[in-house]
């Protein structure tokens, strides 16, 4: 579905990614692991056209989506639920699932949140209050169920765990599990935190400094001890549980 | 019974010490009553066959002193119950600046009210020309604050060079008038086209800037219009200006003090009075006014408003949710121009004489001013940050110069005890049923 080829991306003089490749077929939950400053987000970004790949090939669908404007890519199927959550913080729970609905022109709206209401049931309590109000574990919902409210195909998710509590993280992953088993949802997700990424992913890539180091399943990359030395023992006490 | 009263708990203990609280206060105030009233209401003088009599009314006095026992203990319950309810809704009672439920309505209350004074206002017994022309000014920036307040208070663009679209609406309905004997009603929708153009030309270069950066191009931009119609001579008449500008006609009828068959006056039958055209005026800036802000509320119920708000609120998000941004802004600059344009064609039939000192910065700061204290993206806010920036500016003629100390410390005053300005809530653009309004300071400025 997605096949991202040799791509180089930089910010100015910063060369972020170097030649990265990796395919994210239908149906899939395929995870991007790596530590801080590894180019994840960077990748995440660049497959949504900012910034624009300085080379290599972006294959959405097998349609070259290469170096095509953000509000383009993300009007043929793409959703994200970027880093850092960025909800809309002055508007209400409602309004930003509103504003996830637009590029359907507010079609189906009214299916879609029930929808998503029904995933995270907190935030139908939370309808008329102010996103920026709301608790991280609930932004982080609110930023999944607005990106769901788009009807993509694929979902790109960037660190949906960060700075949460470790059952809020459970609830997160587990939705993310249901959307996909349930709907065949499509899902690309970064992680940091190696251990429930790779425990929920189908398949998993490691990225450091910019290159895909290892790839394979879920379950292989968490068996591979240099895995276990670099993204595992430290955070496991708090994280395996 | 011990036992039983232990059981009911802190709750019950803390509203006891509320109510001994509110039934001391209660007695208290009867107290005063009784002390203020025992001679005032108690006693009665009553001429008598020598001299005066007193009687006493004891029925008079104890009544009063019900009546305030029973007026303070409610006053005390009403209170409590709201402080109660206050501490409920919100873990900091100290930032609880509006009641939850309760700024929308007054804020519709008040808006209404506001209306109704300004449709009446030249009919007032008072209202001379002096407050026709001074309610008219208002309305002028209170319309120039809405314009800017799509593009500064909903869509998040820092614009300082606002003034560059009023000037354009107004040399261009001048310019229109003298080379091509256009109207005013006909030079009106164009001065709004062309201030719109204006905006889109503006908004190009400057769609990859935000905050700082946007600010500074857009003040360089009101600078850039300022400067060309002051050395434009040719066209523009330079530091002269344009004068004889035509003034606007009741739909063809001119306002004339001769009073002819084909004027206002001899058309109604009035007897011809300058005051006529002064009120024509007002009501049409008061419409233009209307106009811009009942455009600005349909469109926040418009996709397009949701856009601008989301853009304001977080870019990168607002992109990721498949808008284009390039559309969102250059949409959010014409239309906010386009008002402009139209206050602008307003200000030159008004005055019949315009030059580019109309147009100078402080212009754009005062307008950018009224956005800011009224709340950006309060349109009650905006209104009446306009009437108090403006009518103080009046009320404070006499200070002479020390007008500006006076309202530079007024500035101050309202940016240390209302932050995010007057009408700090931002009411949703759709209403849910359960309407649970938060004050701002909550939400601050954080990206959670």
């Amino acid at each position: 579905m997605l096949v991202v080829e040799n791509v180089v991306a930089a910010y100015g003089a910063i060369v972020a990614l170097k030649g990265v490749s990796l395919t994210v077929g239908r149906g899939e939950i395929v995870t991007l692991i790596g530590a801080n400053g590894a180019g994840k987000s960077t990748l995440m970004m660049t497959i949504c056209g900012s910034p624009a790949p300085k080379s290599g090939r972006i294959l959405f669908d097998g349609e070259d989506i290469t170096g095509l404007p953000t509000h383009v890519i993300m009007r043929r199927g793409i959703a994200q639920a970027p880093e850092g959550r960025r909800i809309f913080p002055r508007m209400t729970v409602y309004e930003n699932l509103r504003m996830g609905a637009e590029v359907l022109e507010g079609r189906h709206f009214a299916e879609d949140l029930a929808f998503v209401c029904g995933l995270f049931p907190r935030l139908k309590e939370r309808l008329a209050q102010r996103g920026g109000t709301l608790s991280g574990g609930e932004q982080q919902m609110l930023a999944i169920a607005r990106a769901l409210m788009m009807r993509p195909r694929l979902l790109l998710l960037d660190e949906p765990s960060l700075g949460l509590a470790p059952m809020v993280v459970r609830q997160i992953f587990a939705a993310i599990r249901d959307l996909n088993r349930d709907r065949g949802l499509t899902v690309l997700l970064v992680e940091q935190n190696a251990y429930h990424a790779l425990r929920l992913a189908h398949r998993g890539y490691v990225l450091v400094n910019g290159t895909i180091t290892m790839q394979g399943t879920g379950a292989e990359l968490l068996a591979r001890p240099e895995v276990r030395a670099a993204y595992l023992e430290g955070g496991r006490a708090q994280d395996a549980r | 019974m011990m036992r039983h009263e232990a059981a009911v708990g802190a709750r019950a203990a803390t509203r006891t010490g509320q109510a001994g609280h509110i039934l001391r206060d209660a007695v208290l105030a009867a107290l005063v009553a009784l002390g203020l009233g025992a001679p005032l209401l108690g006693l009665q003088t009553v001429p008598a066959e020598r001299g005066l009599t007193v009687i006493p009314r004891p029925g008079l006095l104890f009544g009063a002193i019900a009546c305030v026992f029973v007026g303070r203990l409610a006053l005390g319950a009403f209170m409590a119950r709201r402080a109660g309810r206050a501490a409920l809704a919100t873990p900091a009672p100290r930032f609880r600046l509006v009641p939850p439920g309760f700024a929308p309505t007054l804020g519709k209350a008040a808006g209404l009210a506001l209306l109704l004074f300004a449709l009446a206002l030249p009919f007032i017994p008072g209202a001379g020309r002096y407050e026709i022309d001074l309610a008219t000014l208002v309305l002028t920036y209170v319309m120039l604050g809405w314009g800017l307040n799509i593009v500064v208070g909903l869509a998040g663009l820092l614009d300082l060079g606002y003034v560059a679209f009023y000037a354009v609406g107004a040399y261009g309905y001048a310019l229109m008038a003298k080379y091509f004997d256009i109207g005013f009603w006909a030079a009106l929708p164009l001065t709004g086209l062309l201030a719109a153009a204006w905006g889109i030309i503006l908004g190009f270069p400057v769609l990859r800037l935000r905050g700082d950066y946007l600010a500074i191009v857009t003040l360089a931009f009101g600078e850039i219009i300022r400067v060309v119609l002051l050395n434009w001579v040719s066209l523009t008449g330079g530091p002269n200006g344009l004068s004889g500008i035509p003034r606007p006609t009741f739909f063809g009828l001119p306002f004339s003090m001769a009073g002819g068959p084909g004027t206002f006056a001899g058309f109604f039958g009035l007897e011809p009075s300058p005051l006529h055209r002064v009120i024509f005026l007002y009501y049409l800036i008061l419409a233009l006014a209307l106009l811009t802000n009942l455009v600005t509320i349909r469109l926040r119920q418009h996709p397009i408003g949701r856009a601008w708000e989301a853009l304001r609120e977080d870019e990168i998000a607002a992109r990721s949710l498949g808008l284009s941004v390039v559309a969102v802004k250059l949409t959010a600059f014409a239309t906010g121009a386009m008002f402009g344009g139209f206050a602008g064609a307003f200000f030159a039939t008004r005055q019949g004489f315009i030059s580019p000192e109309s147009f100078t910065f402080i212009e754009s700061a005062l307008i950018l001013a009224i956005v800011v204290l009224g709340g950006m993206g309060s349109q009650l806010g905006v209104a009446t940050a306009a009437i108090v920036m403006i009518g103080g500016f009046e009320l404070f003629r006499d200070l002479e110069e020390f007008r500006m100390l006076v309202f530079g410390l007024a500035m101050v005053a309202i940016m240390v005890w209302r932050p995010r300005g007057l009408v700090a809530t931002r009411e949703p653009s759709v209403a849910l049923k359960e309407r649970r309004g938060v004050a701002a300071a909550h939400v601050g400025e954080g990206r959670g």
